[in-house]
C-alpha cells in the first residue's frame, strides 16, 4: 500500500464487504448528496400535483376541511376550550403542524417500497428516500401556512415577537417525523404489514394529540410528567394554572380530562408550542424540551435501524 | 499502481422459499407462524441460492473487461455487488475511483417530468451534484438530440428519444470506473452505434469499464479481456476470443433439451408432452444456434387414445413476448404410441436474440397441451462482416437476394447490364 502511486492514492477507495456489527449513521454522505434529497422531494411535489384538477390546492384543502369539521362539531360557545381564541383559528394553528407530521410519517413509511426501481438499480444513500418524503411534506406545510395567515387577518390577530420561536417547534417535529418515517419505511421493506400500521398509527395518533383541537392544561410546566400525573388527583390545577389561561370553565368538565398520557406525546408538545408561538401565547418551553428529549433518540434510533438493514433492501424489496 | 478493481473471494447467497415465486418480503403473520420452528433450528422451508461463488479477479485501471455467461450465471449480481446495490455474503472488493453504474438506462426517470428535469434528477441519482449536471447539460442535450423537447414531459417522448436522453446522462457521468449492464439491448441502430462509440471513447480515455452483455459481437469488439461466469463461479478469465469460444462450446453441450418425467408430463388422458429439443445443424441438442445455420425443433409426445386428428403448433416468441412465427404441423390420425415431430427452420431466417418456444398439442382443433416457455434458445451472431455490433432491427432477418445495377449515363440509350448479386 505504501508503494502506491500518488495519482492512484488520490482516488477515493471503496471497500465492499459483508456488514458486520454497527455502522455509522452516514449522515455525512447524505449531506454530500443533499441535491438528491432536494430533487427527489421536488419530483414528489411536482408529480403529486401535476395531474390533479385542483393541483396545489390539495395541500391547502386537507387541513382546511379538517378545520371546518372540527369547528362545526367541536367548536362554538359550548365546545372545546380554545384559550379564548376563535375556535377555527385555534384548531387550524394546531392542524397545520399536525398535518405536516402525519403526511410526513405516512408518505415516508411507504417511500422505500415505492422506490423499488431505484433501490434495485442504483446505489445512493438510501436515507435520501424517506428524507425526501418529509422534505416534500414541508412544501405542503408552507403552502397551507397561507390559510393560517388568512385566518389571522380575518380574526384580526397579529403575531408577536414569539413568532421567532416557530422553528423551535418545527425542528423537533421534523426530527420526530423523520425518525418514525425512516423506521417505518425500513420495516415496511421487510414486513409489508407496516403499510397498514403506518396509516392506522397516524389515525390513532391524532386522538393522542389533543393539543390539535383543544386547550390543555400544560401539566408539564414546572414538573416532570410522572410527578404531574400523580398530582392529578388532588387539585394540581391551583398550583399549575398558567397565568393567562382562562379560568376553569364548565366546558372543561363537560369534555372530560384530556388524557394525561398525551402529554408524553412529543407531537402534542410541538403542536402546542407551535400554536403558542404563532398566536403569541406564553411558550411552553418545558413541554418542548420534553418533546425534544424524546424525539432525538427516536430520530437517531430510526436512522440506525435503517442503516442496519438497508443493504438487504435490494434483495428483499 | 494498484488495480482499479480488486475482487477477493466474493460470494452472494440468497435465501429463497421453495415455491420460488414467492416474494422475498414477509408478513409478520408468517414470521410469527414460523417462530416455533426457529427455536428448533428448523430451516427446511428456505434454501440458499448461491448467485456468486468465491469469485476473484482484478481489473487494471484503463482496462475494458467483458463479463459473459448464461442467464442466472451471476453477471448482474456481480455488477450489483460492485456498484454497492447489494452486499456480498462473503468476501471483499476494493474499488479505487468514482464508480458510475448503469444497470438500466433511465433509472429514476419520471414520465411526468420534463426532459430537463429528468436530466437533473437522473444525474443526481447517479451521483452528480446539480452544479455538475448544469455544466454538462448542453453536452447531454446535444448527445441525446432532444433540444427542442427539453421542456416537454418525457411521457410524450418517443422511445428512441427517451433512451437517448437516458444514456446521454449516464454517458456524461465521467467516473473513473464505469459498470455497464446490457445497455445495448435498447434503441435503434444509429443510437446503438453512438452508445458503443461513447463506451469506446470512455475506454480510450483511460477509464476502467466493466461491460456485462449477452451481445458477443459487442463484447468482442470492445473488450480485450473477458470473464466467463458459470453458475456463479468464475469459469474462465482470459483473452476475448478464447473465452467466447469456450462459452459457445460449453453451452452447446448441456442445454437445448427439456424432458418431463411421465408423472409430471404436461397433458391429459389423450396426449402428453414428453420432451422438447432444439437441435443444431450438427445434430446435437443445443440452445445456442448460429444465426446463419439451419436448426430444428423436435417435440416428443405420447398419444394415449387412438381417436382424433393431431397436430403440433409451436409459437416462437421473442423475449419481450412478440410472436415471431407460429409453425403448425399437418393434421395426422395417430395410433396410440410415442411420436417425435420435428420442424426444420432454415438458417438466415431468425434474428439474433433469445427465443421462447410455446408448445401446443392440438387434437381436433382443441388444445390438449399448452406449455409456455417449454424451451428457450439463443440465436447468436459472432462472425459479422460489417463492423457494427448492434442488433439488427426486425423480428426476422431473412437472407434476401439483392441486386444492383449501374444505370446508363444520361443521354445514352438503355442497355442491359448484368446484375450484381450481393451475398
Amino acid at each position: 500500500m505504501t508503494s502506491a502511486g500518488r495519482s492512484a492514492s488520490a482516488l477515493p477507495e471503496t471497500v465492499i464487504r459483508p456488514v458486520r456489527g454497527w455502522r455509522a449513521l452516514g449522515l455525512g454522505e447524505l449531506w454530500r448528496q443533499r441535491d438528491l434529497v432536494f430533487l427527489l422531494a421536488w419530483r414528489d411535489v411536482k408529480v403529486r400535483y401535476s395531474q390533479t384538477a385542483l393541483g396545489v390546492l390539495w395541500a391547502i384543502l386537507q387541513p382546511t376541511l379538517l378545520m371546518v369539521v372540527f369547528a362545526v362539531f367541536l367548536g362554538g360557545p359550548s365546545g372545546l376550550p380554545s384559550g379564548g381564541l376563535p375556535y377555527p383559528l385555534f384548531v387550524f394553528a394546531g392542524l397545520l403542524p399536525w398535518t405536516f407530521f402525519a403526511n410526513s410519517v405516512s408518505t415516508a413509511a411507504g417511500s422505500v417500497v415505492a422506490s423499488e426501481k431505484l433501490v434495485t438499480k442504483v446505489y445512493f444513500p438510501r436515507l435520501a428516500i424517506p428524507f425526501s418524503a418529509v422534505a416534500a411534506a414541508v412544501v405542503d406545510f408552507v403552502l397551507a401556512t397561507g390559510v393560517l395567515v388568512a385566518l389571522m387577518l380575518y380574526y384580526g390577530i397579529a403575531p408577536g415577537w414569539r413568532l421567532l420561536a416557530v422553528p423551535a417547534a418545527l425542528v423537533p417535529l421534523a426530527l420526530g417525523a423523520l425518525g418514525f418515517g425512516v423506521l417505518l419505511s425500513a420495516l415496511n421493506v421487510a414486513y409489508r404489514d407496516f403499510r397498514y400500521v403506518a396509516g392506522f398509527l397516524v389515525q390513532l395518533w391524532l386522538f393522542a394529540t389533543p393539543a390539535v383541537y383543544m386547550e390543555q392544561e400544560s401539566t408539564l410546566e414546572g414538573g416532570l410528567p410522572a410527578a404531574a400525573a400523580t398530582s392529578e388527583a388532588d387539585g394540581a390545577k391551583d398550583s399549575q394554572e398558567p397565568g393567562d389561561a382562562p379560568s376553569a370553565s364548565p366546558q372543561r368538565e363537560a369534555v372530560g380530562r384530556a388524557p394525561r398520557l398525551a402529554l408524553l406525546n412529543p407531537v402534542n408538545q410541538c403542536v402546542a408550542f407551535f400554536r403558542a408561538a404563532v398566536l403569541d401565547r406564553p411558550l411552553p418551553w418545558t413541554g418542548l424540551a420534553w418533546a425534544t428529549a424524546i424525539v432525538l433518540p427516536v430520530f437517531l434510533g430510526g436512522c440506525y435501524y435503517f442503516r442496519q438493514v438497508e443493504d438487504r433492501f435490494a434483495d428483499t424489496i | 499502481m494498484p488495480a482499479a478493481i480488486e475482487v477477493r473471494g466474493i460470494s452472494k447467497h440468497y435465501r429463497i422459499t421453495p415455491a420460488g415465486s414467492q416474494p422475498a418480503y414477509r408478513t409478520l403473520r408468517e414470521e410469527l407462524a414460523e417462530l416455533p420452528g426457529r427455536f428448533r433450528h428448523d430451516r427446511r422451508r428456505t434454501r440458499t441460492l448461491v448467485a456468486l461463488d468465491a469469485v476473484s479477479f482484478e481489473v487494471e485501471a484503463g482496462d475494458v473487461l467483458g463479463v459473459i455467461g448464461r442467464n442466472g450465471a451471476g453477471k448482474t449480481t456481480l455488477l450489483k455487488v460492485l456498484s454497492r446495490i447489494t452486499r456480498p455474503t462473503v468476501g471483499e472488493a476494493v474499488i479505487r475511483g468514482r464508480v458510475g453504474s448503469l444497470l438500466e438506462v433511465g433509472t429514476g426517470f419520471h414520465p411526468e417530468l420534463t426532459g430537463r428535469e429528468n436530466i437533473f434528477l437522473n444525474g443526481s441519482i447517479l451521483g452528480m451534484t446539480r452544479r455538475e449536471v448544469r455544466e454538462k447539460l448542453e453536452a447531454i442535450v446535444d448527445f441525446a438530440e432532444v433540444g427542442p423537447f427539453l421542456e416537454t414531459p418525457v411521457k410524450r417522448y418517443s422511445s428512441g428519444m427517451y433512451v437517448r436522453l437516458a444514456f446521454g446522462v449516464a454517458a456524461h457521468l465521467e467516473p473513473e470506473i464505469l459498470l455497464i449492464d446490457e445497455v445495448l439491448a435498447v434503441g435503434d441502430l444509429a443510437f446503438q452505434r453512438k452508445c458503443l462509440g461513447k463506451i469506446s471513447d470512455v475506454a480510450r480515455s483511460g477509464r476502467t469499464v466493466l461491460f456485462v452483455s449477452h451481445n458477443m459481437t459487442a463484447v468482442s469488439g470492445l473488450c480485450s479481456r473477458v470473464l466467463l461466469l458459470e453458475g456463479g463461479r468464475l469459469a474462465s478469465d482470459g483473452p476475448t476470443r478464447e473465452v467466447i469460444n469456450q462459452y459457445l462450446k460449453s453451452t452447446a453441450r448441456a442445454a437445448g433439451e427439456r424432458r418431463w418425467a411421465r408423472a409430471e408430463a404436461p397433458g391429459n388422458e389423450r396426449v402428453r408432452l414428453l420432451a422438447v429439443r432444439v437441435v443444431s445443424e450438427a445434430g446435437e441438442a443445443s440452445d445456442l444456434i448460429d444465426v446463419s445455420a439451419p436448426f430444428r425443433i423436435e417435440t416428443e409426445f405420447e398419444k394415449l387414445d387412438g381417436e382424433g386428428r393431431l397436430n403440433v403448433s409451436l409459437h416462437i416468441d421473442s423475449l419481450d413476448g412478440v410472436c415471431v412465427f407460429n409453425a403448425i404441423s399437418p393434421l395426422d390420425e395417430l395410433e396410440p404410441g410415442t411420436y417425435q415431430s420435428a420442424v426444420h427452420v432454415p438458417g438466415k431466417l431468425m434474428n439474433d436474440g433469445v427465443y421462447r418456444v410455446r408448445v401446443l398439442l392440438v387434437v381436433d382443433l382443441v388444445a390438449q397441451v399448452d406449455e409456455h416457455d417449454a424451451i428457450v434458445f439463443d440465436v447468436h451472431d459472432t462472425a459479422r462482416e460489417i463492423p457494427w455490433y448492434g442488433r439488427w432491427l426486425g423480428a426476422v432477418r431473412p437472407d434476401l437476394p439483392w441486386s444492383l445495377e449501374r444505370l446508363p449515363d444520361t443521354g445514352v440509350s438503355t442497355r442491359h447490364h448484368p446484375s450484381l448479386t450481393l451475398p
